[in-house]
Parts: C-alpha cells; structure tokens; sequence
C-alpha cells in the first residue's frame, strides 16, 4: 500500500490552531479567530492535495496510510498508531475540513459579540482535529480515540454557554448517552481482539471469512451500539434535541454535518464485518427505519426552530443507516446522502442561526413570520436547502435520498416493500415538517416580540450559507453523473450480483415525489390557510401532545435507565454507610470533623469495620468449602 | 550451635540501606537542629536520599540475584520495577509535604490545649513526618521483594507503622485525624492478625516460610490442600486489606479523608504499588500452581470491589472520599492483572500500577490547593466553577479524572486497555466484562466533576484556589506530563517494563 508522510498535517494543522489558542490565552482574542479559520482551511488545502494525488493514482493504488508510531505493544498484542486514507475517508476529509471552514468563516461574525470567541475557536479546532483523526484512524483503537475526542469536543462546545443551567444539563445529557454508545465500541474492540486477534480495519477484513458468525455478529450489534450513541439513533436519540442548547454554528457542524454521521462511517467502514453478519445487518436496517419515522414525527411537533431541524437531521440520518444496513448496493447511497447532507443541513442550520441573529436569539418559530422581506439572502438558501431535503429535483436530496428508497424497495421479498414504505411515508412527513418550518418563519403574517427588529446578517455570515447552498443545489448531480461517487468508492466494497428491481427508478421518484407533494400540501393547508398561534395551543390531539414530549423518550429513558440505576446506587451507599450496625452515623459527623467525632469512635465504628473484615475472611473460608 | 555469618549484597540493597540511613539521620535533626534550619534540612535530607536510591535501583536494574540478603529477597526485574515506581511516586509525593501547612505544629499535644496553642505561636513546627515518610518508603521498597513469608511481615508492619502516624498529622480537623489514624491501626493490626494466621497456616502445609519452599509444596501437592486454602485465604485477607478491596475496604474512605491530603497522595499511590507488587510476586510464583483454588475468590472480590466502589463513588459529595472509593474500584482493576496470570498481565499491572500512582499524586495535589480561611475546602459543591477561576487547576484535575476514568490519550486507558486484555486472553472474561462495565459507570462520576467544575456557576463564599508553591506545582506538572506522555507514546516505557518484568524463581 503506498504510504505517505503528509497524511498527518491533516490533523496537526488544527490541533496546532487549539493548542496555541488555548495556551495563548487573552493575548490571542484579537486574532484567534483568523488563526482558527486558517487552521481549518489549510487543512482543507492539504485534503484536496491528497485527492488530487489520489485521482493520479489507479483504482487499487489509492489508499494512503501513514505510520506515526508504536502506540501499545503489551504481550502479543500491537496496535500502531497508523492513519489510513482511503475513497472513504477522503469523502469525509474534504466534508469535515470544507464545511467545517465554512462554519468557521460564519462563527467569526456569529460569535463576534462573545468574549470568549477565541475559546470557541480553540474548541473548533479541537472538534475539526477529532473527528479528521476519527475519520482517518487505521485501527478500530485509533478511531477509538478520534471517537472519544468529537465527544469531549462537542461537549466543550454543546456546553459553551454554560453560563445558562438547561445548557450545563443538555452537555450532560449528551454525554451519558454518547458514553453508553462508547461502551459499545470498546466491547466491539474487545471481541474483535479476542477472536481475531487484531483490531487493525485492513486485519479484520482479511480474518472475516474464516471468523465465526457469532463473533462477527456481536461485533456488528457492538458497532451499532456505539452508532446508535453517536448518530442519535433509536434507542439513544434523546440526547440530539437537547444539545441544540449550544452556539447554532456548532448545530450546524457537529449535529449536521460531521460527528452526527460518525455512526454512518462507522457502520460503512465496517462493510466486511456487517456483509458477514446478516442479523447484525437486519438490525442495522431496523434501527435506521425506526429512527427515520420517530425523527420526522417529532418534526411535525416542535415550535423550537433547531429542535424541529435536530429531529430532522436524526430522521435523515436514519435514512442513510438504513442504507448502510442494505449491505453493498447501499453504503455508496448512504454516504452520499450523507454528504449532500452535510451540505443542505447545515446550510439550513446556518440559516436558522441567521433568523435567530436577526430575531435577538429567539428559536420559537410561533413567533416568526413574515421574515422572508427582512431576510431574502437568508430565506433564498434555506429555500433551496428546504427544496435539497425534500428531494425535489434537481436538487440534492432528489439523487441521493431517492437512490436510498430505490434500493430500500428493491431490498427484496416483504423487508423490501416494508421499508419502501417506510422511507416513503418517512419523505412525506419531511415535505410536511419541513414545510412547516419554511410557512411559520418566511410566510404569513409577523407575530413577532414587540422589540424584535429582524435584519438581513452580514456577509461573513451569508456567504457560507451561499456556498452551501450552491451544494445542496448541485451536489447530488455531479456526485451521481455517470455514477461517480458509486464507482470511486466500489473498490472498498465486496461485489454484489445484480438485484431483481421491483419497481424501476421512475415509478420509485415518482412516487417519492407523489408523497412529498402531500406532505407539502396537507402543510400549506394547515398553517398557510389558517392563522398561525404566536403561543402553541393547549388543546391539541394526544398525538401531538406524545410528539411535543419527543414521543415520550424521556419518560421511557427514565423509567428504564435512570430510576433504577439510581435506586441501586442509593442502596448501595446506604449498605456502606451502614455497614452491619445500623447505630453507625460516624460517617457524616467524622466529615463534621466536631467533638461528636469521638462518640462515633465509641459507638462502635471500628467495631463494625472489623466485623466486617471478618465476615469477609470467614466468607473466604465457607467459599473454600464449596472449592473442596 | 554453629553460627554463620550472614553474607549481605550491599548494593542490591543499597536502596533501602540509603533511605533508612536517611532516616536515622533524619531523627537526629528532628532532635538537634534549630528550628529554622529544620525544615529545609529535613526536606533536603528525605528528597537526596530518595532520589539517590532511585539511582542505585537503576543502575542495579539489570542484577538478578536470590541471595542478596541470605535468600531473604529476590533482586529481580518486576522487583527494580516496583521499586522505581515507589520512589518516584515517593519523590513527588514528599514535594507536597514539604508544604507544612498541612501538619499540626504539636503532634503530641492534644486538639485544642494550651501546648498546641504554644506551639502554633512560637512557630515550633515539628516535622517529623520525614523520618516516618523514610522509613514507610524503606519499608515499602522491602515488601515486594520479599521472598519469604517472615520478610514479608517485617515489610509489612515497616510500611504499616509509619503510615498510621502520618495519618494522625493533619493541622485542621484534629480530631477526625486522629480518629482516622486509630483507625487504620486498629484495622491494620487486625488484618495483619490474619495474615500472619494464614502465614502459619502455610507453614504448616508446606513445612516452609519461603516463597520458593511454598512453591515446591504446592507442585508437588505433598500437603494438606485445606491448609494451603486457609492459609492462602488469610494471607490474602491482609494483602486485599492493604490495596482497600471490597470487604476489606471500610477504613479507606475515613482514613484518606482525615488524614493531611498529602499523606492520603502518598498513602493512596505508593502503599499501592508496594501491596499490588508483594501480592503479585506471591500469587506469581508460590500459589500459581494452586491457581484452581484462589482464582474464583479473586474473581469475585475484584466483580464485587470494582462494581461496588464505581456505583458508590457516584453518590460522594467530598472530593477525597470519592476519589478514595475511586481508589477502591482500582483495586479491583488491579486484581484483574493477578488473576491474569500470565506475563501480559504483569506488565500490565506494573504499567497500571505507576501510571495510577502518578495520576493519584496529581489529583490530591490539585486537592490541596482548594482552600478557604479554614483550610482545604473538600466538599465538592464548592467546587462548582472552579474551572472558571482557576482554568489551569481545574484543566489538570480534570486531566487527572479522565486518565482515572481511562478516556484515550491518557495513561488511564492504556493501563486499562493492557490489563483488561491480559485477562481476557488468560480467559478470566467475566472479570473483564465487568470492568468494562464499572470503567464506565466510573467514568460517570469522574466526569460529573468535571462537569461541576466547568459547566456550574461559581459559589462566592470564599473557596479560593491557593498559589501553588514552587514545589507542589512540579508535582503537578510532573504528574501530568507522565500521565499525557504515557497515554500518547506508552511503548518505550512499556517496552521497558516487557524487558524487566519476569519474576525469577
């Protein structure tokens, strides 16, 4: 394979920009944010070079790895700390250093009334560093630390105005359920070292065939595990919503484009080891499924402009996992949905921190209307990002989102036309959300906050939103004219024999697009026609009340998770505050640290410890006895 | 009766020999140098002596010898290891007791009378904790290379002795000092009642006191089995007792939270590693053929001490009882590379060992700089925004957390990663899955401190982060360049410790 030295810059350029941010301290505040910016286009800069190397190179000579060094050698096992870039990681490379510049660029005059812009900045970079070495790692160990590091970024970030306590609470949130998703990954690893013997990509690849199913199938659900945490996906989508606490520009780069899509990576990545483990695969398909109706439903039923775009992008999301779950036909379409994505979302993202710039931070969108006079830069690129999700051709979304359901419905037997109609119905309910979201803002009457003012954003502001929408317009034409994007990566993927087509592509966009005038419709009737409440009305069906309260996944998460986990942990402390003598209260009048503290010693305090200490050494005896 | 004389290695020994030297030394200052002078005497004398054994266990790092002290100790790769580790974890830890702002003036005098009060004023400042902090670490430089059951109670008690004084030292809150000193000794003498029990236990089955004599016993299986059982139970009650492990755990929480928090640094790193090391040589070489028998008391003991003390840790509200509980839940992730079994494993446990002591020394350095008028401020809601009046303190606390909680890039998770798959290829999986699984419940009271010291708004009510002293700041710095150093480039160290770490017979 050939190797390259430059590989690594990638990386160390915005790993650099944090670092020197960071330590630099008050004295960077006036450049920082150049610096930053920089960082993260030099990066790009280095990303197209390595694409314009590798479309110098033939099919099979395209990957580039780097060796960095000998991380851990204990015993038979060595993992190197290698990068590796392939037709995959390029993808995401070019996504995560292009739009993440861009996002830089709007951050400079979003955050420019914040004095600890140059934080943000530093955090940034740290974000971009993170997940280029999630993206770029060798191993499953390496991807590992990249995957650990968009997490504690993306917390950084989530809880950059921490100032607020519903804020400090949504970093939390996020993380517990990103670490139950990481325990997943590291099982993964575990297996895969125990049964392989290495957790290399290129080793397991060439181990997958004469690995047992069993193996393979528990690292597959492993895997998903640790997608379902990172991608917000059923079971562990709570947390999406609730980090739309943070600065919008992070929204748009951390819950659109990049780290939300770490799971469809993930999951794209580990091809070998899903086409080998059909029930992990099932399960894959299943998850994505769910997810994509829950994600849309909850669409329909927020006021909260980022939230009605959170459950949006998990509802996408879930369409590209479905993908990914389809096996070889359908990794190429998920990733590129997932890049036109990348594009349309975190335009529209950019977009709604655009209103809120205009709208002193107001995210109700009860209380918008009317903007589109105020803000025509900003209604024409959410307009086309709006027209991109939809799949309304030419657009983006139109290529990629329709080859998902094509190939959803040609998946064979009932689980194709069961998914079929899933994505279906799922493209229905996105015309409907979506348009909702496009009426209450751009149209209608204002019902705005008597002190609201709204005004067009400056230029560093808009012109990334123009870029991008220049993606969401063109993207999916040129990734799939002459089937680029399906070819460029076909060499990473085992070859599939050709399906039978259940319905041939026309009858397939024809009925996407049948569904999507629907949703549009039924929209237009519901809020163009009748007058908007600037305060959400009480009176509404239970299904909407079930949909405001994010289909109830909080209840459900606390009932099953949080409750008992908390009554055991309280248990516990109770058992060892009282060990065996129920007198004993010397634990908290020794932290009094009073005179108290000696009737505590005569109480028996040792005494009960001591016991104790027997208890366990006899406890060790009756077990010798069992033993013998 | 034929007498011969003892034949006695002078520079394999040479590590103890010095420190103890040092701290004889060290008794005489306290009794005739001025009390000016004093401190910094005793401070020069404890940190020259320590890092001159620490460049005699270097350059002896490549001996191999059984005989050094009439086969009283094993010189040995795992031995230097262990030794190393000790004194470096000892060096950085006597950085923050060189702060005597932590120790009463008077230990002698009782909390509150008028001779204590004499003493604060006269500013006759005793300190005696260096010749203790000396003969503990002698002590413990002694007991993981011990190769006979008799050294290895002398060891024992060496360590023990020292400690339990120390922990009565604190300047605030005497009484809970005190309190938590009585405790440890009255625990400790109870729990070494049990291992000197199993010690004559195994004598009785193998008509031996040496860890070689145990070790034929046992291959040969010439005893009686339910000795060897009892006494290799009882034995290990003392040793588990030693590293806090869950039942023997009680006096951890009381005693690192009343004593002075750079005695509990120095307590909660080193005794670690000088137990963790002694019981790995034993259960290595004397009851490895006997492994049928303690492996599923092991097991049980590091499920039951890893999950126990992970879930408990989440429910603390003062910084040193969790990160004693914290300490505890380590423990039982050490007792994975035990019962590992295997070279792996030793490496393993030898890189957990240093790494954790190291974060260990950092974490309670960091603690003792939280203070209000009356002294270190532990209870952890007055932490709330720390990391926005003291970035730099908060950052490397945090720091120390993530290596506790194993997050990549750190030390943490290297040492977790080798010792959970050291275990997991010598088979012990039901221990490795549970400590994934507590790893991960850890993480969350970790990272809930971090949580609070970043993402919660500041209390005005006097908790201030103090200037740290020249000292305590190397301390710090040193703690957390090892601990980033070996979570990025771990091979060269773990490479040395793969060339060392075979126990010799």
């Amino acid at each position: 394979m050939t190797t390259s030295n430059s590989l690594v810059y990638l990386i160390a350029l915005p790993l650099l920009g944090a670092t020197i941010l960071l330590l630099a301290g008050r004295r960077a505040d006036k450049w920082g944010h150049l610096l930053g910016t920089l960082m993260s286009a030099s990066s790009f800069g280095v990303g197209l070079y390595q694409l314009s190397q590798m479309l110098s190179r033939s099919n099979e000579a395209r990957p580039v790895t780097q060796k960095l060094f000998e991380w851990i050698s204990v015993g038979t096992f060595n993992v190197d700390a290698g990068l590796l870039l392939d037709q995959l990681s390029i993808c995401f490379v070019l996504l995560i250093t292009g739009v993440g510049t861009l996002i830089h660029i709007y951050s400079i005059s979003y955050m420019s009334h914040d004095h600890d812009r140059r934080r943000f900045f530093a955090y940034l970079n740290l974000f971009i560093a993170a997940m280029l070495l999630l993206v770029l790692g060798n191993s499953y160990l390496n991807l590992y630390v990249g995957w650990e590091g968009v997490g504690l970024a993306s917390y950084l970030l989530i809880g950059f105005w921490n100032q607020k306590p519903a804020y400090a609470t949504a970093s939390k949130k996020a993380f517990v359920m990103n670490r139950i998703g990481d325990m997943g990954l590291s099982f993964a690893i575990m297996i895969a070292f125990a049964t392989i013997g290495t957790v290399s990509f290129e080793g397991i690849k060439e181990h997958a065939h004469h690995t047992s199913t069993g193996a393979l199938t528990a690292i597959g659900i492993m895997l998903l595990v640790a997608a379902t945490g990172k991608s917000a996906q059923f079971p562990l989508q709570a947390w999406l919503g609730d980090a739309m606490a943070g600065p919008t520009p992070v929204s748009a780069l951390i819950h659109a484009a990049t780290m939300v899509t770490a799971g469809v990576y993930l999951i794209t990545r580990s091809n070998f080891i899903f086409d080998a483990a059909p029930t992990a695969q099932l399960l894959v398909v299943i998850v994505g499924a769910i997810t994509l109706l829950f994600g849309a439903l909850i669409g329909t039923a927020k006021d909260d402009i980022k939230k009605a775009l959170a459950a949006s992008t998990m509802s996408q999301i879930g369409y590209m996992i479905l993908g990914a779950g389809l096996g070889p036909v359908g990794y190429a379409f998920a990733i590129m949905h997932l890049l036109t994505h990348g594009f349309f979302k975190a335009g529209m993202f950019l977009g709604a921190g655009s209103v809120m710039h205009g709208m002193n931070d107001e995210v109700n969108m009860r209380k918008y209307g009317a903007l589109r006079k105020f803000m025509p830069i900003t209604f024409v690129t959410f307009g086309l990002g709006y027209l991109a999700i939809l799949g309304v051709p030419p657009f983006a979304g139109f290529y990629s989102k329709d080859m998902i359901i094509e190939t959803a419905f040609n998946s064979g037997g009932t689980k194709g036309i069961i998914l079929g109609v899933v994505t279906l119905l799922g493209a229905g309910i996105t015309a409907f959300y979506m348009t909702r979201v496009m009426i209450l803002t751009f149209t209608g009457k204002s019902r705005w906050d008597a002190e609201a003012h709204p005004h067009e954003s400056p230029i560093l502001m808009w012109l990334p939103m123009a870029i991008l929408a220049v993606g969401s317009v063109s993207s999916g034409f040129l990734l799939s004219r002459g089937d680029a994007l399906v070819n460029w990566l076909a060499p990473l993927f085992e070859h599939h024999g050709e399906h039978e087509e259940l319905l041939a592509p026309i009858v397939v966009s024809g009925l996407a697009l049948a569904m999507v005038a629907i949703g549009v419709a039924v929209a237009f009737l519901k809020y163009s026609r009748q007058e908007v409440a600037a305060v959400a009305p009480e009176n509404v069906s239970v299904f909407t009340k079930i949909a405001r309260q994010d289909l109830m996944q909080d209840s459900f998460n606390e009932a099953v998770f949080m409750r008992p986990g908390q009554l055991l942990t309280s248990a516990l402390v109770k058992t060892d505050e009282h060990v065996i003598d129920g007198a004993v209260r010397g634990v908290a009048q020794l932290a009094l640290g009073s005179g108290s503290v000696l009737r505590g010693v005569q109480s028996g305090f040792v005494r009960s410890y001591a016991a104790l200490i027997l208890i366990g050494a006899a406890l060790l005896i009756a077990a010798i006895w069992v033993v013998i | 009766m034929e007498f011969t004389t003892p034949v006695l290695n002078y520079t394999l020994l040479s590590p103890i020999l010095i420190l103890l030297g040092a701290a004889l030394i060290s008794v005489l200052v306290e009794a005739f140098v001025s009390k000016a002078l004093r401190p910094i005497t005793q401070l020069s004398i404890t940190l020259g002596a320590l890092v001159l054994a620490l460049v005699q266990v270097w350059r002896i790092r490549n001996e191999q010898s059984l005989t050094a002290a009439m086969g009283s100790v094993i010189i040995d790769g795992p031995a230097v290891l262990m030794q190393a580790s000790i004194l470096i974890i000892s060096i950085i830890s006597v950085f923050l007791i060189a702060d005597t702002e932590h120790f009463t003036a008077l230990a002698a005098s009782l909390p509150g009378s008028d001779e204590e009060r004499q003493a604060v004023q006269s500013g006759n400042q005793v300190t005696e904790v260096y010749p203790l902090t000396l003969f503990a670490v002698s002590g413990m430089l002694l007991f993981p290379i011990s190769s006979d059951l008799i050294t290895l109670f002398v060891a024992l008690e060496m360590l023990s002795l020292p400690l339990y004084l120390m922990a009565g030292l604190s300047r605030r809150r005497r009484l809970a000092s005190q309190e938590s000193a009585l405790k440890y000794f009255l625990l400790g003498a109870f729990s070494s009642a049990f291992f000197l029990f199993g010690a004559a236990f195994l004598y009785g089955y193998s008509a031996s006191v040496t860890f070689a004599g145990i070790r034929d016993a046992v291959v040969g299986s010439g005893g009686n089995d339910v000795f060897l059982l009892i006494g290799i139970s009882f034995l290990s009650v003392g040793l588990l007792f030693k590293v806090g492990a869950v039942p023997f755990h009680a006096w951890s929480p009381d005693v690192y939270q009343g004593s002075p928090t750079p005695v509990t640094a120095f307590m909660a790193a080193a005794t670690k590693v000088a137990a963790f090391g002694a019981m790995l040589r034993i259960y290595y070489t004397s009851f490895a053929n006997a492994q049928w028998s303690w492996t599923p008391m092991l097991t049980v003991i590091a499920i039951v001490t890893m999950v126990f003390g992970s879930l408990v840790a989440i429910a603390q509200r003062d910084v040193k009882r969790m990160l004693a509980y914290s300490s505890i839940a380590h423990a039982g992730f050490l007792l994975t590379g035990v019962i590992a079994l295997n070279k792996a494993g030793l490496e393993a446990s030898i890189f957990y060992l240093f790494a954790y002591g190291i974060a260990t020394v950092g974490g309670f350095a960091i603690v003792t700089l939280v203070r209000d008028a009356a002294g270190e401020v532990t209870d952890l809601n007055r932490w709330k925004g720390l990391g926005k009046r003291s970035p730099w303190v908060a950052t490397a606390f945090a720091g120390f957390l993530l290596s506790f909680a194993g997050i990549p890039l750190t030390s943490g998770f290297i040492g977790k990663f080798s010792i959970f798959s050291a275990a997991y290829e010598s088979g012990a999986k039901s221990v490795v899955i549970a400590g994934v699984l507590s790893s991960a419940i850890a993480a969350f009271f970790y990272i809930r401190v971090i949580v609070l010291m970043f993402f919660t708004d500041p209390v005005e009510d006097g908790t201030s982060v103090e200037i740290p002293s020249a000292l305590t700041s190397l301390s710090v710095i040193f703690a957390m360049i090892v601990t980033i150093a070996l979570g990025v480039f771990p091979a060269p160290v773990l490479n040395l410790i793969s060339d060392l770490a075979t126990f010799i017979r």
